[in-house]
């Protein structure tokens, strides 16, 4: 493990080289790793802890695929393609952006005037701050669900759906980090209102993980067409396995991935940074 | 006994001034609730009529009670005590003449007392709109579901309790309160009813107290069982409530030891 | 060209109160109201106020955490808002309350991180940091996780992280709150050779008077919004009437004030625990403690003593009082 010393073996480094963008990401990163590693004990039982997370969310899909023949028009090997390519790429996204869900929190103490104070985006001074290595438990246990997907499922795989297979858990991934910048910026208006956003990132977790069919018609709509939660996982899923999508949600919204997380990460941004002029009081 | 009810009072209070936190819980539990409903009711359909013993309208009002007891049973739990080990301050809290369990769990009572209306019956309205509510119609069912509440909002309150005094011992707890959460979580039968499981981990939930902290009330209130089920159940909630506050006395016994004799 | 420049400078805010039972209503507070002031650089400026005075707000606008609702203000040139990243990297700012280091990692730690965040090759920052560890005697505790540090030591540690990218300027709010006497006197030590050598303007915020005393030639003294005062020290106990207090315990009780000598101008406040204990207010600008001491001890023995210098609050309140008059 890296030691309070691998910071300063400057052995093979240049001492005058300028601090390039990499360099500090890295500072950054390796810094909020080893504060974490500080509490060794209880750093396991949180990697425990959230590798148990994703195995009780499996769990929760089990209980109920294992009663019936198929769930929302998917077999159990279907729905666990959708809960796989959902974990993961939630699991990416709570990596780098999920403590922005405690952003009152990062108010409410001050923290944020010390971020303020410092010359870098704030918003990048979080994402390293708040990368929380224990949930790389939920990545590995996302990633051991979608293998066994990938290899019980049976799918008829040609280019185009290779390169959707690919493309997916990252669009996923930009998906739940606009959702949770989104909730974090919301709580510079709504102070109280943590628990609101919740039910835009973690309730689109949810929706993410599960067959989209199984869903009432509106709330199919709802996260597909407003909060894309649907077109992490379970559209591309169709077009992957050559299935028939329900009325909210048809085969074609498979593609609709990429491009809703850009134009969501980029509204989100727009939100965020209009979150930082409110607090400073430039909005008004 | 008159200072646990002040208490009790002056906690009901203090969250009755989280206005906006208890609108936007009552909203998430309520999308929540959506979710939850039409997963369990679209399984339902494809089985042809029933799971694990709950029909459509069953498993309809299982849902929805659960969200509306969610936050009156205190399913989140709170970390004040470990922080207030953490700064030092339980010394005071240990100095004072009320008992310590007795004293947070009064607060808790009237934290769950104010959550009832304002995070408990919107998502029941909701839930009345959308898919309908079976609820009995005699009081027998109400009266015992109140009281097995009641239990649970306490089983509930000494669980995190637990998990909170262990600060004593260790830095950080956030891993423990992580694994506590999710087990749960997955065994109170909050994310899918407990007779839905599979034969094993049904067992395994059986053995523990989780199913007396939200599923029992909420059968024991949709009058899912009779009377002398009921009772039953009730009993098996008091005999973990016994068991709980048993470990928690000797956890508080043991970990104030050791607080003094570490000098804090 | 000024540090600082401070014209007309005004904030308000709206907040909720409540309005009834249920209802709240907006109520606009002017937390500062039109204030002027210039810092040169190199002056060591105390800006002193009670609580809920403006102070907060004037750092936040100056720092560009907050935008002023109207006026103008400029720091190293910038307008502190849409410029803050680059003003980040002239000035340097200690929240007393607040840590800007790396809480779970050892102190030496969060240096090499600050130093990049200002883009100062290892070259340049890590001399810097050699000399701010030396001046501060950071050495003893570089190893040690900031969470377990006393706050003197974390306070050490977080004025030289403030310092490591060699501002202009370094901003200071309530630094000494809470330290124990030695740890606020190597403080101001430092600060003052800081100053001294390298030029560094300092602007603080305090309660102590002490560290004003020692630090600061000029004070400004915000109250209710607006600048009551801007002067030398001084000027300020003299405008205030500033007085200390000198606390004698006697070896044996005397009953009554008149009993004991004092010199001319020094006043007899109070006796307590039964005449061992007597307090005495004296002008320092007319009379020096010594003075005060010798006339008491050629009347009574004195065992223990103590002095007492006024208070912040108290002299705002003494300013602010005489400048309504």
């Amino acid at each position: 493990m890296a030691s309070p010393r691998a910071l300063r073996s400057g052995a093979g480094r240049d001492p005058h080289a300028p601090v390039t963008n990499l360099v500090l990401l890295k500072l950054l990163v390796s810094a909020r790793l080893r504060s974490q590693l500080a509490y060794r004990g209880s750093f396991l039982s949180d990697v425990a802890g959230q590798i148990l997370l994703g195995l009780t969310e499996f769990v929760e899909l089990y209980a109920i695929v294992h009663n019936v023949s198929s769930f929302g028009g998917m077999t159990f090997a279907q729905t666990l393609l959708v809960f796989g390519l959902a974990s993961v790429a939630f699991a990416l996204g709570d990596l780098l952006l999920g403590e922005t869900d405690s952003m009152s929190e990062t108010i409410r103490s001050g923290k944020l005037e010390v971020l303020l104070v410092r010359p870098l985006p704030v918003l990048l001074q979080l994402a390293t701050s708040d990368f929380q290595l224990r949930r790389v438990g939920r990545l590995i246990f996302a990633l051991a669900a979608l293998a066994a997907a990938l290899l019980f499922a049976d799918i008829a795989w040609d280019p185009a759906k290779v390169v959707l297979a690919l493309i997916t858990p990252l669009a996923g991934a930009a998906i739940f980090c606009a959702l949770f910048l989104g909730a974090g910026a919301m709580q510079f208006w709504i102070l109280d209102g943590r628990q609101f956003a919740n039910a835009f990132t973690y309730g689109g977790r949810y929706v993410a993980s599960m067959p989209g069919a199984a869903l009432f018609f509106p709330i199919q709509i709802f996260f597909t067409f407003v909060i894309p939660a649907t077109l992490v996982a379970y559209a591309p899923s169709l077009v992957i396995l050559g299935l028939d999508g329900p009325a909210g949600i048809p085969a074609w919204t498979g593609w609709l991935g990429l491009p809703a997380a850009v134009v969501l990460s980029g509204l989100m941004l727009l939100l965020w940074r209009a979150a930082i002029k409110k607090y400073t009081g430039a909005g008004g | 006994m008159r200072a646990y009810w002040e208490l009790a009072k002056s906690s009901f209070r203090r969250h009755s001034t989280y206005r906006t936190a208890a609108v936007a819980g009552a909203f998430t539990n309520s999308v929540f609730g959506l979710i939850r409903a039409s997963l369990l009711l679209s399984a339902i359909t494809t089985a042809g009529g029933a799971i694990g013993g709950y029909s459509a309208m069953e498993a309809a009002t299982y849902v929805w009670l659960g969200q509306a007891l969610l936050a009156p049973l205190g399913l989140f739990g709170t970390a004040e005590l470990a922080n207030r080990v953490k700064s030092g301050d339980i010394a005071v809290d240990l100095s004072r003449s009320v008992n310590l369990t007795a004293s947070y769990w009064a607060q808790d009572l009237g934290r769950a007392a104010f959550d009832v209306l304002p995070r408990g019956l919107p998502p029941l309205i909701v839930g009345a709109l959308v898919t309908g509510l079976s609820m009995p119609g005699s009081p027998g069912p109400y009266v015992l579901g109140f009281v097995s509440i009641l239990a649970a909002v306490s089983l509930n309150f000494l669980g995190f309790f637990a998990i909170n005094l262990l600060s004593f011992w260790v830095l950080e707890i956030r891993g423990f309160w992580m694994l506590y959460m999710v087990v749960m979580n997955l065994l109170s039968g909050f994310l899918v009813p407990v007779t839905w499981f599979p034969g094993w981990l049904l067992d395994l939930a059986r053995a523990t107290p989780f199913p007396s902290m939200l599923q029992t009330p909420v059968d024991i209130l949709a009058g899912r069982t009779d009377g002398g089920e009921s009772l039953a159940m009730v009993g098996i909630q008091l005999l973990w409530l016994a068991v709980l506050l048993i470990i928690v006395q000797m956890m508080v016994r043991f970990g104030s030891r050791r607080l003094v004799v570490q000098g804090g | 060209m000024p540090i600082i420049e401070v014209e007309e400078l005004s904030r308000e805010f709206q907040v909720m109160e409540p309005a009834g039972r249920f209802r709240r209503r907006k109520k606009t507070v002017h937390a500062v109201r039109g204030i002027d002031f210039i810092v040169e650089p190199g002056e060591a400026v105390g800006y002193i106020g009670a609580n809920g005075a403006g102070k907060s707000t004037t750092i936040k606008m100056l720092t560009g955490v907050l935008v002023p609702s109207s006026g103008r203000v400029s720091v190293c040139g910038f307008n502190p808002v849409p410029q803050r990243k680059a003003l980040a990297r002239k000035i340097g700012v200690v929240f007393g309350q607040r840590s800007q280091l790396w809480w779970d990692l050892p102190l030496q730690d969060s240096y090499p991180i600050l130093g990049a965040m200002h883009r100062m090759p290892e070259a340049d920052w890590k001399p810097r940091f050699q000399e701010l560890a030396g001046q501060m005697d950071l050495g003893e505790f570089l190893t040690t996780p900031v969470r377990q540090l006393s706050l003197g030591q974390r306070m050490r540690g977080e004025v030289a992280a403030a310092l490591l990218h060699r501002p202009e300027l370094i901003i200071l709010d309530e630094p000494t709150i809470g330290l124990d006497m030695i740890s606020k006197e190597k403080l101001r030590q430092f600060l003052d050779a800081e100053r001294r050598e390298n030029g560094t303007t300092l602007l603080l915020t305090t309660h102590d008077m002490s560290d004003i005393q020692r630090l600061c030639q000029r004070v400004l003294v915000v109250d209710d919004g607006a600048i009551a005062y801007d002067g030398p020290l001084t000027g300020l106990a003299d405008v205030a009437g500033a007085v200390r207090t000198m606390v004698v315990d006697l070896a044996a009780p005397v009953h009554s004030a008149d009993l004991l000598s004092l010199p001319d101008g020094a006043v007899h406040q109070g006796i307590e625990a039964e005449g061992i204990r007597h307090s005495v207010s004296f002008d320092p600008r007319k009379l020096s403690a010594a003075t005060v001491l010798a006339a008491i001890s050629s009347t009574a023995e004195v065992a223990d003593l103590s002095l007492h210098e006024p208070d912040i609050e108290h002299l705002v309140r003494q300013l602010y009082g005489s400048a309504r008059l």
